[in-house]
C-alpha cells in the first residue's frame, strides 16, 4: 500500500459569491506524479494553490503527511486557524513552482537558490551557496549562476526557480502550469527536468495544459471541472476508452487548437 | 548690470556657509524623509485599520497644506504647545515631516508595483513577514521608485528656500540679504536661481547614475 503524501477532503473556496473549488476529495501518493488537467476557470490552478497555502479554503481540510495544513478541526468538529508556526512547518515539506518563475529580480541565479538556505534555514553563506551550486548543477545551469534572471530565457529562469524550490529538499513539489508561459521550443527543457524529478521518484502535482506530458507522467490524473474533480485515476482509466463525454469535449477543444498551430 | 560680482566676491565665504547650509538641511531633511515615508507606507501595508487610517489622514494632511504654513506653524506655533526648536532644526524637522508624506506614497505605490508572485514565492520558501520586506520588497521597490524618488528629492532641494522664512542661514536668506545690501534683488535672484538649477542637475546626474546602475536588474520578461 502506497503511503498518502496528501489527504484533500471536502475542500471547497469560494471567491466572493463565486464558488471555484466543490466539495474535492483527493489523495496525492507518496514518490508520485499526480497531474490535475481541466479546461481553464476549472479551478485547478487554485486548487494547487491552497495545497501550498497560498489561498485558504473556505472548507475541508488538506493533511501533509498527516499533520493538517492551515487548518484542523477541533474535537467538536469545528474548524480552527492553526498558529503560523505549524503553518510554516508543514509547508516546509512543499516547494511551489509558478507559471510566472517569479524569481526575485535583484538576485543572482544563485542568490535566488540559496536565499531561503541563508534566511530561513541560517546555513552559513558558504555552505549555502554550494549546496545552490548543486541544484544548479542538477539542471545544468552552474554557469548561469550569476546571471540575473533578466539576463536568462524563459526556460533557464523556470529551470532556476525549480532549483530554488528543490533546495529547501522538500517532499512535495508543486508544479503550476509550468511551461505555460513559455514558448513552445522551451518549454522541453522545463519538461525534461520534471521528467528526471519524477524517475526519482520526487511526490509531484502537476497543473498542466500539456496533456501527452500528463498522460506520460501522471501515475494518476485527476480531471476538474466547475471546481469538481469530474474523474480520476490512470492516463488509461481517464483518456481511453470509452471516454467521458465531458472529457471527449475537452480533447476536442484541445485538438483545435493543436490543429490551428499547423494551419 | 549694476551688479558687482567683487562685492560678492567679498562675501564668498558667507555663501560658500550658506550653501553647506542648504545641503545639510537637506540631505538631513531627505534622509529622515525617506525612512519616515518608508515607515508610514509599511505601516499603511501591513498595520491594523486604525493605523492605516491614522496614517492616512496624516499624508493628506501634510500634502493638502502648504509647506510655508507648516513650518510657519511648528516654528511659531509650536512654542505654544511646549515644542521650542531653533531655526535649523525646526526647519529640518519641519522638512522630513512633509517630505515623508510624499516619500510614503512613492513608496506605497512601488510596493503594488512589486508583482505579488515574487511575494508568493518568498512565502512558500518560508519567508517570513520581515524577512519579505527587508529581502524581497524593499530591494525590487528601491528599483522601480528610483526616478520618483530623485524627483521627490529636487523638490525637497527647492523648498529648503522656504527655511528662510525661519531664519535659517541658508542660500535664500543669504543671498537675498546681499541683494537687498546692494540693492541688487534682480541680480541677486538671478544669481540664486543658478546655485539651485546648478544643484538639482548635480542631484539629477547622480539619479540617473543610478537608475544605470539598477538596469540590470530590470524585471525579467516572461
Amino acid at each position: 500500500m502506497t503511503e498518502h503524501a496528501i489527504v484533500v477532503r471536502h475542500l471547497s473556496k469560494r471567491f466572493g459569491q463565486m464558488e471555484v473549488l466543490h466539495d474535492i476529495d483527493l489523495e496525492i501518493e507518496q514518490g508520485e506524479a499526480t497531474c490535475v488537467i481541466g479546461p481553464s476557470g476549472s479551478g485547478k490552478s487554485t486548487f494547487l494553490r491552497c495545497l501550498a497555502f497560498l489561498e485558504e479554503a473556505n472548507a475541508g481540510t488538506i493533511e501533509v503527511y498527516g499533520k493538517p495544513l492551515g487548518f484542523s478541526e477541533d474535537s467538536v468538529g469545528r474548524r480552527v486557524r492553526l498558529d503560523s508556526a505549524s503553518i510554516r512547518a508543514v509547508r516546509s515539506r512543499i516547494g511551489m513552482v509558478f507559471q510566472q518563475f517569479n524569481l526575485w529580480p535583484h538576485m543572482t541565479a544563485l542568490g535566488n537558490v540559496s536565499e531561503a538556505l541563508k534566511t530561513v534555514r541560517g546555513v552559513p553563506r558558504a555552505e549555502a551557496e554550494e549546496r545552490a551550486m548543486i541544484q544548479l548543477r542538477k539542471i545544468g545551469l552552474e554557469n548561469r549562476a550569476g546571471h540575473y534572471p533578466a539576463q536568462l530565457s524563459g526556460g533557464q529562469q523556470q529551470r532556476v526557480a525549480i532549483a530554488r524550490a528543490l533546495a529547501l529538499e522538500p517532499k512535495i513539489m508543486l508544479f503550476d502550469e509550468a511551461t505555460a508561459s513559455l514558448d513552445p521550443e522551451l518549454t522541453g527543457e522545463v519538461l525534461n527536468v520534471m521528467r528526471t524529478l519524477a524517475a526519482d521518484g520526487m511526490t509531484m502535482v502537476i497543473v498542466t495544459h500539456e496533456i501527452g506530458f500528463a498522460a506520460s507522467i501522471g501515475r494518476k490524473i485527476a480531471f476538474l471541472d466547475k471546481g469538481r474533480v469530474l474523474l480520476e485515476g490512470s492516463a488509461q482509466e481517464v483518456f481511453g476508452k470509452p471516454r467521458n463525454p465531458r472529457i471527449d469535449q475537452f480533447l476536442d477543444t484541445y485538438l483545435d487548437r493543436g490543429a490551428a498551430m499547423l494551419i | 548690470m549694476r551688479f558687482d560680482f567683487a562685492l560678492v566676491a567679498s562675501r564668498l565665504p558667507e555663501i560658500f556657509h550658506a550653501l553647506g547650509v542648504t545641503l545639510m538641511v537637506w540631505i538631513a531633511s531627505l534622509i529622515a524623509a525617506a525612512i519616515l515615508g518608508f515607515l508610514v507606507a509599511v505601516g499603511r501595508r501591513f498595520g491594523a485599520r486604525w493605523l492605516n487610517y491614522s496614517l492616512s489622514a496624516y499624508v493628506e494632511l501634510f500634502r493638502g497644506t502648504p509647506f510655508l504654513i507648516q513650518l510657519f506653524l511648528l516654528y511659531f506655533g509650536g512654542p505654544y504647545v511646549g515644542l521650542s526648536l531653533d531655526a535649523i532644526p525646526a526647519g529640518i524637522v519641519g522638512l522630513s515631516i512633509y517630505g515623508a508624506a510624499y516619500f510614503s506614497e512613492i513608496f506605497r505605490a512601488g510596493f503594488e508595483a512589486v508583482p505579488r508572485g515574487h511575494v508568493e514565492a518568498g512565502e512558500c520558501v518560508g519567508l517570513n513577514r520581515s524577512q519579505i520586506v527587508r529581502r524581497i520588497l524593499l530591494p525590487e521597490m528601491t528599483m522601480l521608485v528610483l526616478p520618483a524618488s530623485v524627483n521627490m528629492s529636487i523638490i525637497l532641494l527647492k523648498e529648503t528656500a522656504v527655511m528662510s522664512v525661519i531664519t535659517v542661514p541658508e542660500l535664500t536668506l543669504t543671498i537675498s540679504a546681499i541683494g537687498t545690501e546692494f540693492y541688487a534683488f534682480v541680480e541677486s535672484l538671478f544669481l540664486l536661481a543658478l546655485f539651485y538649477w546648478g544643484l538639482v542637475e548635480i542631484c539629477g546626474w547622480l539619479g540617473r547614475f543610478g537608475e544605470s546602475r539598477l538596469s540590470r536588474f530590470r524585471f525579467a520578461q516572461s
